[in-house]
């Protein structure tokens, strides 16, 4: 805050012969209040920190001595068979399969969740703006659970025909091959995932599309600029880190999504050829985990799990890392 | 590459609210117009009715008929965007995009008009840049980021911006008013050579300043707060300033100056 004249009005304090001295940071400190804020601020952050990483520490501990055991390639292998006197697990299935639908889902939901965040702050009448974004906000909010029995339900039957005419049509691309698996396939869970992903990415895209300053719009309106080029020029920049931060809470959600995705996937059938296929069933990090929580035996499978898990932790944190430099590096560009 | 613009019998509305009533003035090209008059007398509801920039704002509408030379501007077949592209304008507050760097603010205009090519982009920008007094101070860090100037470094900026895509008309909106004593008589400096090359009209609180700048002066002003805001006279500025035909004119000048 600053006065009207340019001298600030905040920051001062009393000099010693009465007249008002600027004292930029170290303002109030040491007041009571200040004290009691700050001190509690701290330990908050404290006790975050000591937390994650007390979790991360848990994790390694437990992970190691398996890890010591594996028989086979824990990042190639696709064995997944932590008991007995050998154990030999590996994760390339579930990385796979949690990469490729967490991957869909993004695709489809961050363009498809932007391009409605705008519809609703840019181009929709007045009247349907506030009443849209409750029932966005709503539909963020809404158990994951929900969205799983939509899916296995009521999108299913729709899905199974275009899997079809997909296999038909692109068999010829890897991806795209024909599997003998109809159900809970890569794609069907991608595509489930990113619907319920998307009211995620489109409640905190239209938070952050409408607090763009008017003066901005209006300076790109007052060039010449159209309307979609008024939201190119101003809109859309302005919006760019807090889309990136939206995308990565969905990516969260979707990487981590265990309930819906437990029930829609279908496993590979016994002794069928793996492929890359995304018409392949298969299970996620998460679901596996779940689904086999209670074989937690003995300290190498519970520790096979763990350093699963593990690796879902380093992939989500390389991934908010990314975003994190791809924000800070255009800073000096977003006051 | 100066046009004239002829006023005739404009009212302005937000919605159901008469902002500005039965206004009729002539500019002349290649002078400096300026409007002065009580705040809320409706400078800018007016001002921006001349680039249909009132447009954006909901519920503004005029009636009445604005000529940029022989050009209505309120034809049905008249697009707002290609008026906006011959009639620019300068904000209040420097608001140049805090996403761009200072080569890609000017530049932005140009962009929007589809030019690519690199070389004339340089070209133009520099010339900008110079016609803004604002090429020396810049020249080295054309590819930081614009918001990263001082205010009147900013404004500057716009200016830039704005003349990039040579308009006919520069329309400004009380451009010093954020502005140190030093920074506003940089722009007014500027005013007085771009008017070599543009219509130029310019909203002021500050009546040295428009007495300065300006070569005409109108005078809104409005009869009680809730009524609309009128033209009241418009005439030479020195002839306004120092023998004005009305009353009220003559009241607020001296009460300002007073
Ligand atoms: N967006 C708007 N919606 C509704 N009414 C508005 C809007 N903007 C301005 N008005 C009204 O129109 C009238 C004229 O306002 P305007 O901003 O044009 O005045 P001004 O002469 O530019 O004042 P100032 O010198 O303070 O800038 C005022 O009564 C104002 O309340
Ligand atoms: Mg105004």
């Amino acid at each position: 805050m600053s006065s009207v004249t340019g001298v600030p009005t905040v920051n001062d304090g009393e000099g010693p012969d009465g007249q008002r001295v600027p004292q930029a940071d170290r303002a109030s400190t040491g007041r009571l209040g200040d004290r009691l804020f700050g001190g509690a601020a701290t330990a908050s952050g404290v006790i975050v920190i000591a937390m994650v990483t007390l979790i991360a520490t848990f994790l390694i501990i437990q992970a190691v001595p398996a890890l010591m055991n594996n028989q086979e390639n824990f990042l190639t292998s696709r064995v997944w068979s932590p008991g007995g006197e050998e154990p030999g697990f590996g994760i390339l299935e579930f990385l796979w399969t949690t990469v490729a639908a967490a991957t869909i889902a993004m695709l489809i939901a961050v363009p498809f969740g932007v391009a409605v965040a705008l519809f609703l702050t840019q181009y929709a009448p007045a009247w349907m703006r506030g009443p849209a974004a409750a029932l966005v906000d709503l539909l963020a909010a809404v158990p994951s659970i929900v969205y799983g029995l939509w899916g296995l339900i009521t999108f299913a039957p729709f899905f199974k025909p275009f899997q079809g005419w997909l296999e038909s049509t692109f068999g010829w691309f890897p991806l795209l091959a024909q599997t003998g698996i109809t159900g809970g396939t890569i794609l069907f869970i991608g595509i489930v995932l990113s619907i319920m992903v998307v009211p995620i990415v489109t409640a905190l895209s239209r938070e952050i599309f409408g607090q763009t300053p008017l003066a901005h719009k209006e300076g790109a309106l007052a060039l010449g600029a159209t309307h979609w080029e008024m939201i190119r020029t101003t809109v859309l920049p302005f919006g760019r880190p807090g889309v990136i931060s939206a995308a990565m809470l969905a990516l969260g959600r979707a990487l981590g999504e265990t309930l819906a995705v437990t029930f829609l996937v279908s496993s590979l059938p016994n002794g069928a050829a793996w492929t890359w296929s995304l018409f392949n069933g298969g299970e996620t990090f998460a679901s596996k985990i779940a689904n086999n929580a209670a074989e937690f035996s003995s300290p190498t499978r519970t520790g096979a799990y763990i350093a699963a898990g593990l690796v879902l932790f380093v992939l989500t944190f390389a991934v908010n890392s990314i975003a994190r430099i791809v924000i800070e590096r255009r800073k000096a560009f977003s006051e | 590459m100066a046009k004239r613009i002829d006023v005739t019998d404009l009212n302005v509305y937000y919605s159901a609210f008469k902002a500005v009533e039965g206004v009729s003035m002539t500019v002349e090209p290649r002078s400096v117009t300026a409007f002065i008059g009580p705040s809320g007398c409706g400078k800018s509801t007016f001002l921006r009715t001349l680039n249909r920039m009132h447009e954006v704002i909901a519920g503004g509408r005029v009636e009445g008929k604005v000529m940029l030379d022989n050009q209505d501007l309120y034809a049905p077949n008249m697009d707002p965007v290609a008026v906006r592209r011959t009639v620019g304008m300068v904000f209040q507050r420097p608001n140049p995009f805090p996403t761009m760097s200072i080569y890609d603010n000017v530049a932005a205009g140009l962009r929007l008009n589809g030019v690519k090519n690199k070389k004339s982009l340089d070209g133009v920008v520099e010339t900008s840049l110079k016609s803004a007094n604002l090429w020396n101070e810049v020249k080295d860090r054309l590819g930081k980021p614009g918001a990263g100037l001082s205010g009147g470094q900013q404004q500057r900026l716009c200016i830039a911006r704005a003349i990039a895509v040579q308009p006919q008309v520069l329309l400004m909106d009380e451009p010093c008013s954020a502005l140190d004593p030093i920074s506003t008589l940089a722009i007014e400096d500027l005013v007085s050579q771009l008017k070599n090359e543009f219509t130029i009209v310019i909203v002021t609180h500050n009546m040295q300043q428009a007495a300065r700048v300006s070569d005409r002066t109108a005078f809104f002003n409005l009869r009680a707060t809730g009524e609309p805001g009128r033209l009241v006279e418009i005439g030479d500025t020195t002839k306004i300033f120092n023998n004005p035909t009305q009353q009220a004119t003559e009241d607020y000048i001296s009460g300002r100056f007073g």
